[in-house]
Protein backbone atom coordinates (compact mmCIF):
# COMPACT_ATOMS: atom_id res chain seq x y z
CA UNK A 1 0.00 0.00 0.00
CA UNK A 2 2.94 2.36 0.79
CA UNK A 3 6.44 1.84 -0.67
CA UNK A 4 9.15 3.96 0.98
CA UNK A 5 12.51 3.71 -0.96
CA UNK A 6 15.41 5.57 0.10
CA UNK A 7 14.22 8.66 1.42
CA UNK A 8 16.43 11.54 2.60
CA UNK A 9 15.52 14.66 3.79
CA UNK A 10 17.97 17.06 5.26
CA UNK A 11 16.62 20.43 6.79
CA UNK A 12 18.68 23.35 6.33
CA UNK A 13 21.47 22.16 4.60
CA UNK A 14 25.15 23.66 4.67
CA UNK A 15 24.13 25.80 7.55
CA UNK A 16 24.83 25.34 11.42
CA UNK A 17 21.73 23.88 12.19
CA UNK A 18 21.72 21.25 8.85
CA UNK A 19 20.09 18.37 10.23
CA UNK A 20 19.66 15.10 8.23
CA UNK A 21 16.42 13.85 8.99
CA UNK A 22 15.89 11.04 7.19
CA UNK A 23 18.70 9.19 6.24
CA UNK A 24 17.84 6.32 4.08
CA UNK A 25 14.26 4.93 5.12
CA UNK A 26 13.18 2.24 3.57
CA UNK A 27 9.39 0.75 4.42
CA UNK A 28 6.98 -1.17 2.77
CA UNK A 29 3.35 -1.39 4.17
CA UNK A 30 1.04 -4.46 2.83
CA UNK A 31 -3.05 -3.06 2.67
CA UNK A 32 -4.65 -3.37 6.34
CA UNK A 33 -1.11 -3.39 8.06
CA UNK A 34 -1.77 -1.04 11.33
CA UNK A 35 2.30 0.32 12.28
CA UNK A 36 2.96 1.95 15.10
CA UNK A 37 5.97 4.13 15.24
CA UNK A 38 8.37 4.68 18.45
CA UNK A 39 11.52 6.13 19.04
CA UNK A 40 13.35 9.04 20.77
CA UNK A 41 13.44 12.56 20.48
CA UNK A 42 14.91 13.76 16.53
CA UNK A 43 14.55 10.49 15.63
CA UNK A 44 12.87 10.71 12.30
CA UNK A 45 8.99 9.59 13.07
CA UNK A 46 6.91 12.84 11.97
CA UNK A 47 9.50 13.58 9.46
CA UNK A 48 8.71 10.35 8.43
CA UNK A 49 5.22 11.14 8.15
CA UNK A 50 5.50 14.63 6.79
CA UNK A 51 7.33 12.79 4.03
CA UNK A 52 4.59 10.64 2.61
CA UNK A 53 2.18 13.63 3.27
CA UNK A 54 4.23 15.66 1.11
CA UNK A 55 4.99 18.60 3.44
CA UNK A 56 7.87 19.51 1.41
CA UNK A 57 9.89 17.47 -1.53
CA UNK A 58 12.10 15.30 -0.43
CA UNK A 59 15.81 15.51 -1.12
CA UNK A 60 16.09 12.04 -3.02
CA UNK A 61 14.28 8.89 -2.69
CA UNK A 62 10.63 7.77 -3.89
CA UNK A 63 7.35 7.44 -2.07
CA UNK A 64 4.22 5.11 -3.75
CA UNK A 65 1.45 4.75 -2.47
CA UNK A 66 -1.06 2.20 -3.83
CA UNK A 67 1.12 1.61 -6.73
CA UNK A 68 1.26 5.46 -7.61
CA UNK A 69 4.65 7.36 -7.74
CA UNK A 70 3.80 10.74 -5.71
CA UNK A 71 7.21 11.68 -5.13
CA UNK A 72 6.28 14.48 -7.26
CA UNK A 73 3.03 15.60 -6.15
CA UNK A 74 2.23 18.33 -3.72
CA UNK A 75 0.25 17.77 -0.75
CA UNK A 76 -2.88 18.87 -1.36
CA UNK A 77 -2.97 16.31 -4.57
CA UNK A 78 -1.50 13.39 -2.02
CA UNK A 79 -4.15 14.80 -0.08
CA UNK A 80 -6.72 12.43 -2.22
CA UNK A 81 -4.99 9.10 -0.68
CA UNK A 82 -4.54 10.18 2.74
CA UNK A 83 -6.31 10.69 6.20
CA UNK A 84 -4.16 12.67 8.70
CA UNK A 85 -4.38 13.58 12.53
CA UNK A 86 -2.13 16.19 13.77
CA UNK A 87 -0.30 15.87 16.99
CA UNK A 88 -2.03 19.54 18.25
CA UNK A 89 -5.49 19.71 17.90
CA UNK A 90 -5.83 23.39 16.33
CA UNK A 91 -4.17 21.72 13.54
CA UNK A 92 -6.52 19.52 11.92
CA UNK A 93 -9.72 21.92 11.98
CA UNK A 94 -10.97 24.92 11.19
CA UNK A 95 -11.84 26.72 14.62
CA UNK A 96 -13.67 29.79 12.73
CA UNK A 97 -15.81 26.78 10.98
CA UNK A 98 -19.31 24.93 11.78
CA UNK A 99 -18.49 21.26 12.81
CA UNK A 100 -20.81 20.36 9.60
CA UNK A 101 -18.21 22.55 7.67
CA UNK A 102 -15.59 21.09 8.81
CA UNK A 103 -17.12 17.26 7.73
CA UNK A 104 -18.45 18.71 4.24
CA UNK A 105 -14.99 19.87 3.55
CA UNK A 106 -13.49 16.48 4.52
CA UNK A 107 -16.14 14.97 2.45
CA UNK A 108 -14.72 16.30 -0.60
CA UNK A 109 -11.42 15.84 -0.16
CA UNK A 110 -9.84 14.72 -3.82
CA UNK A 111 -12.89 16.27 -5.81
CA UNK A 112 -12.99 19.80 -7.40
CA UNK A 113 -14.85 21.88 -5.06
CA UNK A 114 -17.12 24.16 -7.60
CA UNK A 115 -19.97 26.52 -6.94
CA UNK A 116 -22.29 23.43 -5.93
CA UNK A 117 -23.61 24.27 -2.58
CA UNK A 118 -21.23 23.56 0.20
CA UNK A 119 -23.39 20.89 1.77
CA UNK A 120 -26.35 19.06 1.23
CA UNK A 121 -29.26 18.27 3.53
CA UNK A 122 -28.75 14.23 2.97
CA UNK A 123 -24.94 14.72 3.88
CA UNK A 124 -26.28 16.40 7.25
CA UNK A 125 -28.32 13.85 8.39
CA UNK A 126 -25.43 11.01 7.44
CA UNK A 127 -23.09 13.29 9.75
CA UNK A 128 -25.26 13.34 12.56
CA UNK A 129 -25.08 9.26 12.47
CA UNK A 130 -21.26 9.43 12.37
CA UNK A 131 -21.23 12.29 14.94
CA UNK A 132 -23.62 9.77 17.44
CA UNK A 133 -21.47 6.63 16.99
CA UNK A 134 -18.23 9.27 18.63
CA UNK A 135 -20.56 9.60 21.86
CA UNK A 136 -19.51 12.87 22.79
CA UNK A 137 -22.97 14.78 22.61
CA UNK A 138 -21.67 16.32 19.08
CA UNK A 139 -24.32 15.05 17.02
CA UNK A 140 -26.64 17.68 18.27
CA UNK A 141 -24.48 20.49 17.72
CA UNK A 142 -23.58 20.03 14.05
CA UNK A 143 -23.85 23.75 13.36
CA UNK A 144 -21.39 24.81 16.78
CA UNK A 145 -17.80 25.85 15.64
CA UNK A 146 -15.06 23.77 16.19
CA UNK A 147 -13.36 26.39 18.03
CA UNK A 148 -15.89 25.74 21.05
CA UNK A 149 -14.74 21.92 21.09
CA UNK A 150 -12.37 20.46 23.76
CA UNK A 151 -8.94 18.81 21.85
CA UNK A 152 -10.13 15.66 22.60
CA UNK A 153 -13.76 16.68 20.81
CA UNK A 154 -11.40 18.05 18.05
CA UNK A 155 -9.10 14.75 17.71
CA UNK A 156 -11.98 12.76 17.45
CA UNK A 157 -13.30 15.10 14.83
CA UNK A 158 -10.60 15.53 13.22
CA UNK A 159 -10.10 10.90 13.17
CA UNK A 160 -14.00 11.14 11.28
CA UNK A 161 -12.68 13.65 9.26
CA UNK A 162 -9.97 11.96 8.43
CA UNK A 163 -11.91 8.22 7.73
CA UNK A 164 -14.91 10.25 6.17
CA UNK A 165 -13.37 9.47 2.54
CA UNK A 166 -12.04 6.15 2.97
CA UNK A 167 -8.17 6.77 2.75
CA UNK A 168 -5.92 4.82 1.20
CA UNK A 169 -3.34 5.16 4.28
CA UNK A 170 -3.80 7.13 7.65
CA UNK A 171 -1.32 9.26 9.04
CA UNK A 172 -1.87 9.50 13.15
CA UNK A 173 1.23 11.51 13.98
CA UNK A 174 1.47 11.52 17.70
CA UNK A 175 -2.23 12.48 17.86
CA UNK A 176 -3.43 11.71 21.53
CA UNK A 177 0.58 13.34 22.82
CA UNK A 178 -1.26 16.87 23.70
CA UNK A 179 -4.49 15.16 25.81
CA UNK A 180 -5.17 14.19 29.54
CA UNK A 181 -4.37 10.11 29.62
CA UNK A 182 -8.10 9.28 29.79
CA UNK A 183 -9.16 11.43 26.74
CA UNK A 184 -6.09 9.75 25.29
CA UNK A 185 -6.97 6.44 25.80
CA UNK A 186 -10.61 7.39 24.28
CA UNK A 187 -9.07 8.80 21.32
CA UNK A 188 -6.58 5.74 20.66
CA UNK A 189 -9.73 3.61 21.54
CA UNK A 190 -11.38 5.21 18.85
CA UNK A 191 -8.71 5.29 16.56
CA UNK A 192 -8.25 1.58 16.62
CA UNK A 193 -12.11 1.29 16.03
CA UNK A 194 -11.81 3.23 12.93
CA UNK A 195 -8.85 1.58 11.25
CA UNK A 196 -10.76 -1.81 12.14
CA UNK A 197 -14.11 -1.00 11.05
CA UNK A 198 -12.62 0.71 8.11
CA UNK A 199 -9.94 -2.01 7.21
CA UNK A 200 -7.26 0.82 7.10
CA UNK A 201 -3.75 1.07 6.42
CA UNK A 202 -2.40 3.10 9.11
CA UNK A 203 1.35 4.68 10.42
CA UNK A 204 0.86 6.00 14.08
CA UNK A 205 3.93 7.88 15.81
CA UNK A 206 3.63 7.39 19.43
CA UNK A 207 5.79 8.16 21.85
CA UNK A 208 4.56 5.53 24.65
CA UNK A 209 6.30 2.47 24.26
CA UNK A 210 3.18 0.28 26.29
CA UNK A 211 0.54 2.13 23.38
CA UNK A 212 2.81 0.75 20.33
CA UNK A 213 2.78 -2.43 21.85
CA UNK A 214 -0.97 -2.47 22.55
CA UNK A 215 -1.62 -0.98 19.08
CA UNK A 216 -1.46 -2.58 16.07
CA UNK A 217 0.45 -5.11 14.09
CA UNK A 218 3.40 -4.53 13.17
CA UNK A 219 6.25 -1.99 15.14
CA UNK A 220 8.88 0.00 13.86
CA UNK A 221 11.93 1.61 15.73
CA UNK A 222 13.59 4.76 14.63
CA UNK A 223 16.76 6.50 15.20
CA UNK A 224 18.81 8.29 13.61
CA UNK A 225 16.56 8.96 10.48
CA UNK A 226 16.72 4.79 10.38
CA UNK A 227 14.37 2.41 10.90
CA UNK A 228 16.57 0.49 13.00
CA UNK A 229 13.44 -1.90 13.98
CA UNK A 230 11.06 -3.83 12.47
CA UNK A 231 8.97 -5.85 14.54
CA UNK A 232 5.82 -7.77 13.54
CA UNK A 233 3.19 -10.87 13.40
CA UNK A 234 3.63 -13.39 16.72
CA UNK A 235 7.04 -11.30 17.61
CA UNK A 236 4.76 -8.29 17.90
CA UNK A 237 2.35 -9.90 19.94
CA UNK A 238 4.72 -10.90 22.40
CA UNK A 239 6.64 -8.17 22.77
CA UNK A 240 7.07 -5.95 26.55
CA UNK A 241 8.76 -2.66 27.31
CA UNK A 242 11.78 -4.67 28.67
CA UNK A 243 12.40 -6.38 25.39
CA UNK A 244 11.95 -2.99 23.39
CA UNK A 245 14.72 -1.55 25.30
CA UNK A 246 16.77 -4.37 24.92
CA UNK A 247 16.59 -4.61 21.30
CA UNK A 248 16.49 -0.70 20.60
CA UNK A 249 20.34 -0.93 22.91
CA UNK A 250 21.38 -3.77 20.36
CA UNK A 251 19.93 -2.53 17.19
CA UNK A 252 21.60 1.48 17.77
CA UNK A 253 24.46 0.68 20.21
CA UNK A 254 22.86 2.83 22.68
CA UNK A 255 20.75 3.42 25.73
CA UNK A 256 16.85 4.50 24.99
CA UNK A 257 17.20 8.51 26.26
CA UNK A 258 13.57 9.37 26.27
CA UNK A 259 12.06 9.85 29.69
CA UNK A 260 8.47 10.10 28.31
CA UNK A 261 8.39 7.19 26.58
CA UNK A 262 9.48 4.99 29.25
CA UNK A 263 7.15 6.77 31.93
CA UNK A 264 4.22 7.26 29.85
CA UNK B 1 -20.95 73.30 15.63
CA UNK B 2 -23.55 74.57 13.05
CA UNK B 3 -25.85 71.49 13.69
CA UNK B 4 -28.25 72.56 10.36
CA UNK B 5 -25.25 72.02 8.05
CA UNK B 6 -24.56 68.95 9.81
CA UNK B 7 -27.95 67.73 8.74
CA UNK B 8 -27.49 68.77 5.42
CA UNK B 9 -24.49 66.98 4.62
CA UNK B 10 -24.99 63.70 6.58
CA UNK B 11 -27.13 61.98 3.24
CA UNK B 12 -24.17 62.79 1.52
CA UNK B 13 -22.03 60.62 4.02
CA UNK B 14 -24.24 58.47 4.27
CA UNK B 15 -24.05 58.17 0.39
CA UNK B 16 -20.26 57.67 0.69
CA UNK B 17 -20.62 54.99 2.86
CA UNK B 18 -22.77 52.86 0.55
CA UNK B 19 -20.48 53.01 -1.75
CA UNK B 20 -17.44 52.94 0.55
CA UNK B 21 -19.05 49.38 1.54
CA UNK B 22 -18.82 47.96 -1.51
CA UNK B 23 -14.76 48.39 -0.80
CA UNK B 24 -15.38 47.84 2.28
CA UNK B 25 -16.78 44.37 2.02
CA UNK B 26 -13.79 43.33 -0.72
CA UNK B 27 -11.16 44.38 2.24
CA UNK B 28 -13.41 41.90 4.71
CA UNK B 29 -12.56 39.54 1.78
CA UNK B 30 -8.69 39.62 2.80
CA UNK B 31 -8.64 40.96 5.97
CA UNK B 32 -10.75 38.66 7.76
CA UNK B 33 -11.68 35.58 5.40
CA UNK B 34 -8.29 35.08 4.11
CA UNK B 35 -6.25 36.66 7.19
CA UNK B 36 -4.08 38.68 4.44
CA UNK B 37 -3.55 42.32 5.01
CA UNK B 38 -3.96 43.23 1.18
CA UNK B 39 -2.49 47.07 0.48
CA UNK B 40 -3.22 46.43 -3.41
CA UNK B 41 -6.56 48.46 -1.86
CA UNK B 42 -5.11 52.10 -2.69
CA UNK B 43 -4.06 51.33 -6.46
CA UNK B 44 -7.24 49.12 -7.53
CA UNK B 45 -9.48 51.53 -6.37
CA UNK B 46 -8.23 54.31 -8.78
CA UNK B 47 -7.53 51.36 -11.45
CA UNK B 48 -11.98 51.20 -10.87
CA UNK B 49 -12.91 54.56 -11.27
CA UNK B 50 -10.11 55.39 -14.03
CA UNK B 51 -11.58 52.04 -16.41
CA UNK B 52 -15.09 52.86 -15.85
CA UNK B 53 -14.51 57.32 -16.01
CA UNK B 54 -12.36 56.44 -19.64
CA UNK B 55 -14.91 53.40 -20.90
CA UNK B 56 -17.65 56.07 -20.56
CA UNK B 57 -16.03 59.30 -21.90
CA UNK B 58 -15.42 56.25 -25.19
CA UNK B 59 -19.08 56.43 -25.26
CA UNK B 60 -20.19 52.96 -23.38
CA UNK B 61 -22.81 51.91 -21.68
CA UNK B 62 -22.41 52.66 -17.25
CA UNK B 63 -23.22 49.17 -16.55
CA UNK B 64 -20.38 47.97 -18.88
CA UNK B 65 -18.19 50.42 -17.30
CA UNK B 66 -19.04 48.88 -13.78
CA UNK B 67 -18.30 45.25 -15.77
CA UNK B 68 -15.17 46.94 -17.13
CA UNK B 69 -14.04 48.42 -13.73
CA UNK B 70 -14.75 45.37 -11.57
CA UNK B 71 -12.57 42.93 -14.25
CA UNK B 72 -9.31 46.01 -13.95
CA UNK B 73 -9.65 44.93 -10.03
CA UNK B 74 -9.85 41.59 -10.64
CA UNK B 75 -7.03 41.62 -12.50
CA UNK B 76 -4.79 43.73 -9.93
CA UNK B 77 -5.41 41.20 -7.48
CA UNK B 78 -4.16 38.40 -9.60
CA UNK B 79 -1.12 40.25 -9.70
CA UNK B 80 -0.94 40.43 -6.21
CA UNK B 81 -1.96 36.91 -5.63
CA UNK B 82 0.96 35.58 -7.85
CA UNK B 83 3.38 38.21 -6.30
CA UNK B 84 2.61 36.17 -3.48
CA UNK B 85 1.86 32.84 -3.89
CA UNK B 86 4.03 32.03 -7.11
CA UNK B 87 7.05 34.45 -6.22
CA UNK B 88 6.81 34.08 -2.21
CA UNK B 89 6.93 37.50 -1.87
CA UNK B 90 5.32 38.44 1.60
CA UNK B 91 1.74 39.10 1.47
CA UNK B 92 2.24 43.12 3.03
CA UNK B 93 4.99 44.03 0.28
CA UNK B 94 3.18 42.06 -2.88
CA UNK B 95 0.08 44.64 -1.99
CA UNK B 96 2.47 47.46 -1.91
CA UNK B 97 4.39 46.44 -4.97
CA UNK B 98 0.89 46.48 -7.05
CA UNK B 99 -0.12 49.20 -5.29
CA UNK B 100 2.98 51.20 -6.41
CA UNK B 101 3.06 49.93 -9.87
CA UNK B 102 -0.60 50.92 -10.57
CA UNK B 103 -0.15 54.62 -9.99
CA UNK B 104 1.61 54.34 -13.20
CA UNK B 105 -1.15 51.95 -15.09
CA UNK B 106 -3.83 54.87 -13.37
CA UNK B 107 -1.73 57.23 -15.05
CA UNK B 108 -1.74 55.55 -18.66
CA UNK B 109 -5.18 54.55 -18.25
CA UNK B 110 -6.33 58.14 -17.62
CA UNK B 111 -3.67 60.03 -19.77
CA UNK B 112 -3.53 62.37 -16.99
CA UNK B 113 -3.70 62.54 -13.39
CA UNK B 114 -7.70 63.78 -13.17
CA UNK B 115 -10.28 62.71 -15.48
CA UNK B 116 -13.77 64.41 -15.10
CA UNK B 117 -16.94 63.24 -16.17
CA UNK B 118 -19.92 65.78 -16.16
CA UNK B 119 -23.61 64.21 -15.26
CA UNK B 120 -24.67 66.77 -17.68
CA UNK B 121 -23.11 65.13 -20.70
CA UNK B 122 -22.91 61.45 -19.85
CA UNK B 123 -25.72 59.17 -18.17
CA UNK B 124 -23.84 58.36 -15.04
CA UNK B 125 -25.39 55.82 -12.61
CA UNK B 126 -25.36 57.98 -9.73
CA UNK B 127 -23.93 61.47 -8.56
CA UNK B 128 -23.47 63.92 -5.66
CA UNK B 129 -26.07 65.95 -7.32
CA UNK B 130 -28.89 64.11 -7.32
CA UNK B 131 -28.12 62.31 -3.28
CA UNK B 132 -31.32 60.61 -2.92
CA UNK B 133 -30.80 58.49 -6.18
CA UNK B 134 -26.90 58.02 -5.20
CA UNK B 135 -28.03 56.54 -1.63
CA UNK B 136 -31.11 54.40 -3.73
CA UNK B 137 -28.13 53.21 -6.49
CA UNK B 138 -25.23 52.42 -4.09
CA UNK B 139 -27.85 50.35 -1.63
CA UNK B 140 -29.06 48.14 -4.40
CA UNK B 141 -25.61 47.51 -5.32
CA UNK B 142 -24.25 46.75 -1.87
CA UNK B 143 -27.59 43.96 -1.59
CA UNK B 144 -26.86 42.30 -4.69
CA UNK B 145 -23.07 42.58 -4.18
CA UNK B 146 -24.00 40.60 -0.32
CA UNK B 147 -26.52 38.07 -1.89
CA UNK B 148 -23.87 37.20 -4.49
CA UNK B 149 -20.92 36.71 -1.67
CA UNK B 150 -23.32 34.99 0.80
CA UNK B 151 -24.15 32.69 -1.83
CA UNK B 152 -20.24 31.93 -3.09
CA UNK B 153 -19.30 31.26 0.84
CA UNK B 154 -21.82 29.16 1.21
CA UNK B 155 -20.47 26.98 -2.32
CA UNK B 156 -17.65 24.23 -1.95
CA UNK B 157 -15.20 26.76 -3.67
CA UNK B 158 -16.05 29.51 -1.06
CA UNK B 159 -16.00 27.64 1.74
CA UNK B 160 -12.69 26.28 0.97
CA UNK B 161 -11.31 30.01 1.12
CA UNK B 162 -12.47 30.06 4.12
CA UNK B 163 -10.87 27.14 5.30
CA UNK B 164 -7.75 28.62 4.00
CA UNK B 165 -7.95 31.29 5.83
CA UNK B 166 -9.06 29.84 9.03
CA UNK B 167 -6.35 26.81 8.74
CA UNK B 168 -3.89 26.27 5.92
CA UNK B 169 -2.61 23.21 7.30
CA UNK B 170 -5.43 21.99 7.52
CA UNK B 171 -7.29 22.70 3.74
CA UNK B 172 -4.30 21.34 2.57
CA UNK B 173 -4.30 17.90 4.14
CA UNK B 174 -8.07 18.04 2.95
CA UNK B 175 -6.99 18.57 -0.43
CA UNK B 176 -7.63 22.28 -0.90
CA UNK B 177 -5.45 24.06 -3.17
CA UNK B 178 -5.02 26.50 -0.96
CA UNK B 179 -2.62 29.01 -3.49
CA UNK B 180 -5.17 29.17 -5.71
CA UNK B 181 -7.53 30.03 -3.05
CA UNK B 182 -5.73 33.09 -1.72
CA UNK B 183 -5.40 34.12 -5.40
CA UNK B 184 -9.33 33.88 -6.31
CA UNK B 185 -9.97 35.66 -2.70
CA UNK B 186 -7.31 38.31 -3.44
CA UNK B 187 -9.01 38.86 -7.13
CA UNK B 188 -12.82 38.70 -5.79
CA UNK B 189 -12.04 41.37 -2.58
CA UNK B 190 -10.19 43.58 -5.44
CA UNK B 191 -13.04 43.35 -8.38
CA UNK B 192 -15.42 44.36 -5.25
CA UNK B 193 -12.80 47.56 -5.01
CA UNK B 194 -12.33 48.37 -8.05
CA UNK B 195 -16.68 48.29 -8.35
CA UNK B 196 -16.81 50.85 -5.54
CA UNK B 197 -13.81 52.66 -7.40
CA UNK B 198 -16.42 52.97 -10.66
CA UNK B 199 -19.18 53.78 -8.84
CA UNK B 200 -17.31 56.95 -6.52
CA UNK B 201 -15.76 58.00 -9.80
CA UNK B 202 -19.44 58.76 -10.99
CA UNK B 203 -20.33 59.95 -8.13
CA UNK B 204 -17.93 63.05 -7.56
CA UNK B 205 -17.59 63.44 -11.02
CA UNK B 206 -14.61 62.15 -11.91
CA UNK B 207 -11.84 59.89 -11.59
CA UNK B 208 -8.17 60.83 -9.75
CA UNK B 209 -5.12 59.41 -9.71
CA UNK B 210 -4.86 59.76 -5.91
CA UNK B 211 -8.54 58.77 -4.62
CA UNK B 212 -7.23 55.46 -3.45
CA UNK B 213 -4.26 56.93 -0.83
CA UNK B 214 -5.82 55.77 2.21
CA UNK B 215 -8.36 53.55 1.10
CA UNK B 216 -6.98 50.66 2.90
CA UNK B 217 -7.50 52.66 6.25
CA UNK B 218 -11.21 53.62 5.04
CA UNK B 219 -12.35 49.99 4.08
CA UNK B 220 -9.98 48.56 7.91
CA UNK B 221 -12.22 51.10 9.48
CA UNK B 222 -15.65 50.39 8.45
CA UNK B 223 -14.75 46.35 8.97
CA UNK B 224 -13.59 47.14 12.48
CA UNK B 225 -15.94 49.49 13.40
CA UNK B 226 -18.56 47.41 11.96
CA UNK B 227 -17.08 44.19 14.05
CA UNK B 228 -16.63 46.00 17.07
CA UNK B 229 -19.97 47.43 17.09
CA UNK B 230 -22.25 44.80 15.12
CA UNK B 231 -20.56 41.84 15.69
CA UNK B 232 -22.29 40.54 19.22
CA UNK B 233 -25.61 41.18 16.78
CA UNK B 234 -24.68 39.87 13.37
CA UNK B 235 -23.05 35.91 13.41
CA UNK B 236 -25.11 34.98 9.94
CA UNK B 237 -22.28 35.90 7.13
CA UNK B 238 -24.97 38.07 5.21
CA UNK B 239 -25.65 40.19 8.69
CA UNK B 240 -21.65 40.70 9.08
CA UNK B 241 -21.23 42.35 5.64
CA UNK B 242 -24.18 44.50 6.68
CA UNK B 243 -22.58 45.45 9.78
CA UNK B 244 -19.29 46.02 7.65
CA UNK B 245 -21.29 48.25 5.20
CA UNK B 246 -23.03 50.16 8.18
CA UNK B 247 -19.07 50.39 9.15
CA UNK B 248 -18.55 52.45 6.41
CA UNK B 249 -21.35 54.80 6.25
CA UNK B 250 -20.82 55.26 10.16
CA UNK B 251 -17.17 56.17 9.70
CA UNK B 252 -18.51 58.76 6.82
CA UNK B 253 -21.17 60.44 9.41
CA UNK B 254 -18.16 60.63 11.71
CA UNK B 255 -15.80 62.20 9.14
CA UNK B 256 -18.26 64.73 8.30
CA UNK B 257 -18.85 65.72 12.18
CA UNK B 258 -15.32 66.21 12.52
CA UNK B 259 -15.29 68.69 9.50
CA UNK B 260 -18.01 70.40 10.75
CA UNK B 261 -16.25 70.83 13.66
CA UNK B 262 -13.61 73.12 11.92
CA UNK B 263 -11.00 70.48 11.41
CA UNK B 264 -9.68 70.87 7.24
CA UNK B 265 -10.24 68.40 4.92
CA UNK B 266 -6.45 67.87 4.71
CA UNK B 267 -6.45 66.86 8.33
CA UNK B 268 -8.72 63.71 7.56
CA UNK B 269 -5.97 60.95 7.12
CA UNK B 270 -4.72 61.65 10.68
CA UNK B 271 -8.07 61.40 11.90
CA UNK B 272 -8.34 57.83 9.48
CA UNK B 273 -5.53 56.66 11.29
CA UNK B 274 -6.45 57.39 14.84
CA UNK B 275 -9.88 56.22 14.15
CA UNK B 276 -8.44 52.72 13.17
CA UNK B 277 -5.77 52.78 15.89
CA UNK B 278 -8.26 52.96 18.37
CA UNK B 279 -10.72 50.72 17.35
CA UNK B 280 -7.85 48.13 17.13
CA UNK B 281 -6.33 49.19 20.21
CA UNK B 282 -9.84 48.74 22.04
CA UNK B 283 -10.02 45.17 21.95
CA UNK B 284 -6.13 44.25 22.29
CA UNK B 285 -6.42 46.70 26.08
CA UNK B 286 -9.77 45.30 27.03
CA UNK B 287 -7.50 41.76 26.69
CA UNK B 288 -4.85 42.93 28.68
CA UNK B 289 -7.09 44.32 31.47
CA UNK B 290 -8.48 40.92 31.93
CA UNK B 291 -5.87 39.07 31.97
CA UNK B 292 -4.13 41.74 34.70
CA UNK B 293 -7.16 41.10 36.73
CA UNK B 294 -7.43 37.89 36.73
CA UNK B 295 -10.92 37.97 35.34
CA UNK B 296 -12.14 35.81 32.78
CA UNK B 297 -10.23 36.82 29.50
CA UNK B 298 -12.88 37.40 26.52
CA UNK B 299 -11.32 35.66 23.61
CA UNK B 300 -8.80 37.35 21.80
CA UNK B 301 -9.80 37.74 18.10
CA UNK B 302 -12.85 39.33 19.65
CA UNK B 303 -13.44 41.58 16.26
CA UNK B 304 -15.30 39.34 14.20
Amino acid sequence: MLELKEIYKTFNPNSPNEKRALNGVNLTLEAGDFVTIIGGNGAGKSTMLNAVAGVWPVDSGQVMIDGVDVTKLPEHKRAIYLGRVFQDPMNGTATDMEIEENLAIAYRRGQSRGLRWGITAKEREWYKELLKTLDLGLETRLRAKVGLLSGGQRQALTLLMATLKKPKLLLLDEHTAALDPKTAAKVLELSDRMIEENGLTALMVTHNMKDAIAHGNRLIMMSNGRIILDIKGEEKQKLTVEDLLQKFSVASGSEFVNDRALLG
Amino acid sequence: MNVIALMKALPGSVAQGLIWGLLAMGVYITYKVLDYADLTVDGSLCTGGAVAVMMMLAGYHPFLALVGATIAGMLAGLVTGVFHVTFGIPAILSGILTQLGLYSVNMRIMGKSNQAISVDKYNLLLSLRNIPKAIFVASISCVIVIVILYWFFGTELGRSIRATGNNENMSRAQGINTKTMKIIGLMLSNGLVGLSGALYAQYQGNADVNMGRGAIVIGLAAVIIGGVLFGKLFHNFAFRLVGVVFGAILYFVVITIVLQLGLETTDLKLVSALIVAVFLAVPYLRGQYYTKHGKKRREGKCLN
